[in-house]
């Protein structure tokens, strides 16, 4: 029998457009990139030049401070571009895919032969080590951490949110994320965390992991909440987090040698003329990948992710390393709302009862836009937070610890413990309407400079 | 959408450079508040909550709403009460003669306030904030309606600059401005906020509404039952305590339309359950151990529908900006405070109207009582290191 946590705190916010259970296909995509800044944290080198020709899981980067985690090409074809931004920070190195995919043969090998340091050393030559997380900092780990623990989550529980068992439909992923999860469990203890509703046997039949599921809403799928509740990481400790994708990605490199990112994304969104399922290469350009399936009728905001954590993007973007969805939400900057102080606003979503949301019950689905709807002010109600962070952690006091860079309460209040999208979902209940996500980054990023 | 094209044709002289950039922040203001904004989000979460603090305060307002026109029918009652003349007075005869005692109160209570609110945000370049909306009604609530209108400018600038403004503005203050300006007066000119019915009813006819108030009778020369029990005299219950037609501050006499504001509130989740129960179990609690004792001849329940004791438990202490924000630390504050406002009335014949102390002191020590539940959580995370 595995072993159920019960959650309370949290919210399901319901929105239009999730992703039906249906395939959709996308279009054929020749343009490429794989940028930098999916990989929180990281100082990348650049290791190609343009016009060089790279293969399926040649480096195109590596850590700077750590070069020996390099970052692997998702497909091969011809390095096109290196593009910089402010301060010649490295955005993207873009390619143009080969007709023919060519792979980069690592060789094949067994996990459960190998020790913690044969598994690193396969991820770390393939270009995939640097998909492993770690907390604290919610940053790209290295490979001198020592992990005490590795945690999954196979629940992706947040709005518009592709759901993980898709991704298991296809037929090698099932034995590709049990390899995975073996050679994980060579380096450290695996925690699985399964939502209440996943059903797929290579979920709950899963070998090498210690499996816990966990039962309540949004955000029990979060991987930082799962750790909090199984293994609270205390100072001077750290914990790797792994996406479950990636876990499949590292069990195609034991299994065939390959390095082949080729994922289940969903596509979804009340933007979106036609929702489903589409099976895509990291990087690839969003605009190739949706073709004509963005509705044009009012300003749209694409998503390089769900609505709560995702990145704003253009069709001229590229799905981010990961990206388990694309989502398309109405951006609301051409709508003008009259007195929202004191109209009953019934298409509005509320936690709060001084709107109607509540009257409508669980079944209906919301169709929000991108507008804060308020200004920013400073922290007036109590109690917003822990209501939607079900963490032994309080989110206010942790927040104003950060606003005012008190690094010692920080570390007491246990900021080694959270990573930005734990809160997320604080962020969208806030009255203040402050921007939590950010000011949870800054206080990490800061207190790893500190620290280093 | 006429008004929306011409906010936004006269939003250039507003900006920096423009003719009439000085009020810039009173453009915003009035702009945010005639339609919601339509910035959307630049990075974390796209979507957001309706609820925002406009909204916050507003509904607040509304559940004061019964409270103030109930009191605005008390005053028109009281005066013609005092006058021997309740035979001849009509309902809507009472009413507007109680708005229009009231009204120039809350005009001033919210020009001064605002108008110092609407400065300083021009000052510091920020967005006006909403806070004081609720501060403006609660204050003219909260004190005798024949408050001279000079004394409640004064208070009103005393508490919204200092206890509000230098402290960084709504959200960063510690005491509830409203209680500082009640404060500010009770010190300050104590013979216009207690004593006998010159303070507590409104004794000159207005417009040709109400009556001048002669002679008193005899025997209805002391005004509020707090007053009375202040003076050693026996004030057996009476469900004018419980309706509200009794003379004293404008808002608080009517249990009822405050119960209405609770639920109001309460629904809404804007006040906390939890803050307000325990102001009202602590009251009720230091009542009964009083009446055991013997210091104390009523029953725990009539302390706690005299006088400001249910309206500030519901208006006053959970204001959640100057109360315990942990959940904790609601149950200790509001028992705290409730216990304290009777304590304060019981053992200090001096201040028969114990709540206002009550809640100032429970603002006071909110910080602190916060500081023990959060460094009870911080000590269980050492422990958990210690223990590795």
């Amino acid at each position: 029998m595995v072993n159920v946590i019960k959650l309370h705190k949290g919210l399901d916010i319901r929105l239009k457009g999730a992703a039906e259970d249906s395939t959709f296909s996308a279009g054929t995509v020749s343009h490429y990139a794989l940028q930098p800044g999916s990989f929180v944290g990281l100082t990348p080198k650049v290791v190609v030049k343009v016009g060089d020709k790279v293969l399926a899981g040649d480096p195109l980067f590596v850590n700077k401070q750590c070069p020996e985690v390099r970052f692997a090409s998702p497909v091969s074809g011809t390095v096109t571009a290196v593009v910089r931004g402010d301060r010649r920070k490295v955005l993207a190195v873009e390619i143009d895919a080969d007709a023919e995919q060519k792979y980069h043969d690592f060789g094949k090998s067994d996990p459960a032969a190998l020790d913690a340091e044969g598994v690193k050393k396969v991820l770390l030559e393939g270009g995939l080590f640097g998909f492993i997380n770690q907390l604290p900092y919610a940053v790209s780990t290295t490979p001198d951490t020592a992990p005490k623990a590795i945690f999954v989550s196979a629940l992706r529980d947040m709005p518009l949110s592709a759901d993980f068992e898709m991704e298991l439909k296809e037929p090698s992923a099932a034995s590709d994320f049990q390899c995975g999860l073996t050679a994980l469990s060579r380096i450290a203890p695996v925690h699985l965390g399964v939502g209440r509703h996943q059903q797929a046997g290579a979920l709950l039949n899963a070998r090498d992991v210690d499996i816990n599921v966990f039962d309540g809403p949004c955000p029990a799928g979060n991987v930082g909440v799962q750790v909090n509740n199984i293994d609270p990481v205390n100072k001077g400790e750290v914990v790797w987090t792994v996406d479950p994708t990636a876990v499949i990605f590292f069990g195609h490199l034991f299994n065939t040698g390959n390095v082949d990112m080729t994922r289940t994304i969903a596509v979804a969104g009340s933007e979106m003329k036609q929702t489903g399922y589409a099976r895509v290469k990291v990087g690839a350009k969003i605009g190739e990948v949706l073709g004509d399936n963005v509705k044009t009728d009012r300003h749209v905001r694409l998503l390089d992710g769900n609505p709560l954590t995702g990145c704003k993007t253009t069709a001229d973007g590229y799905l981010g390393a990961h990206t388990s969805e694309i989502t398309a939400i109405p951006e609301g900057d051409d709508v003008n709302e009259f007195a929202g102080w004191i109209m009953p606003r019934l298409k509005d979503f509320s936690t709060s009862h001084s709107y109607f949301s509540w009257l409508f019950g669980r079944s209906r689905k919301y169709d929000l836009d991108a507008r804060i709807k308020g200004g920013e002010r400073h922290m007036i109600m109590s109690g917003e937070y822990d209501r939607v962070l079900p963490m032994d952690i309080y989110g206010e006091y942790l927040i104003k610890a950060i606003i005012t860079g008190d690094i010692d309460k920080q570390e007491q209040l246990g900021i080694y413990e959270v990573s930005p999208e734990d809160f997320a979902l604080a962020e969208f209940v806030d009255s203040s309407k402050l921007p939590l996500q950010q000011i949870v980054r800054q206080g990490l990023d800061t207190l790893r400079k500190e620290n280093a | 959408m006429s008004l929306r094209n011409y906010l936004d044709k006269i939003r250039p002289k507003f900006e920096e450079g423009g003719k009439l950039h000085a009020f810039k922040s009173v453009y915003d203001g009035f702009d945010s508040f005639l339609y919601v904004p339509s910035e959307t989000s630049k990075s974390g979460a796209s979507i957001h909550d309706a609820i925002d603090s406009k909204r916050i305060m507003s509904i607040v307002v509304i559940a004061v709403l019964p409270a103030m026109l109930f009191g605005m029918y008390n005053i028109g009652y009281q005066n013609a009460v005092y006058a021997g003349k309740l035979a001849d007075a009509t309902f809507w005869g009472m009413f507007f003669y109680g708005f229009l005692a009231l009204l120039p109160n809350i005009l001033v209570s919210y020009i001064v306030g605002l108008g110092i609110e609407f400065a300083w945000a021009q000052w510091k370049k920020e967005e006006i904030q909403e806070g004081y909306l609720v501060s403006g009604i609660l204050i003219p609530l909260i004190l005798p309606v024949t408050i001279p209108l000079w004394m409640l400018a004064l208070a009103v600038a005393f508490s919204v600059i200092f206890a509000k403004e230098i402290f960084g503005g709504t959200g960063m203050n510690i005491f509830n401005p409203a209680l500082v300006a009640r404060a500010f007066l009770f010190f300050s000119y104590p013979s216009k906020m207690t004593g006998d019915i010159s303070v507590w009813v409104s004794q000159k006819s207005i417009c040709g509404l109400g009556f001048n108030v002669g002679q008193i009778p005899d025997g209805l020369t002391t005004a509020t039952p707090l007053g009375q029990m202040a003076q050693g005299a026996a004030v057996p219950f009476n469900t004018d305590w419980v309706t509200g037609l009794i003379p004293g501050s404008v808002g608080e006499t009517s249990i009822i339309a405050i119960a209405i504001g609770a639920v109001i509130l309460l629904w809404c989740g804007i006040a906390s359950w939890k803050t307000m129960l325990s102001v009202f179990v602590g009251g009720g609690v230091l009542g009964a151990i009083f009446n055991a004792t013997g210091s104390l001849s009523l029953p725990w329940y009539d302390y706690l529908t005299l006088g400001g004791f249910a309206f500030g438990a519901v208006f006053m202490a959970t204001d959640p900006v100057t109360s315990a924000r942990t959940e904790t630390g609601k149950w200790i504050y509001g028992f705290l405070i409730g216990a304290m406002a009777v304590i304060v009335r019981v053992l200090n014949a001096g201040y028969p109207e114990g709540m206002m102390l009550a809640i100032l002191l429970g603002n006071m020590f909110a910080p602190l009582i916060d500081y023990c539940v959060v460094e009870r959580n911080i000590s269980k995370r050492a422990n958990r290191l210690k223990n590795k």
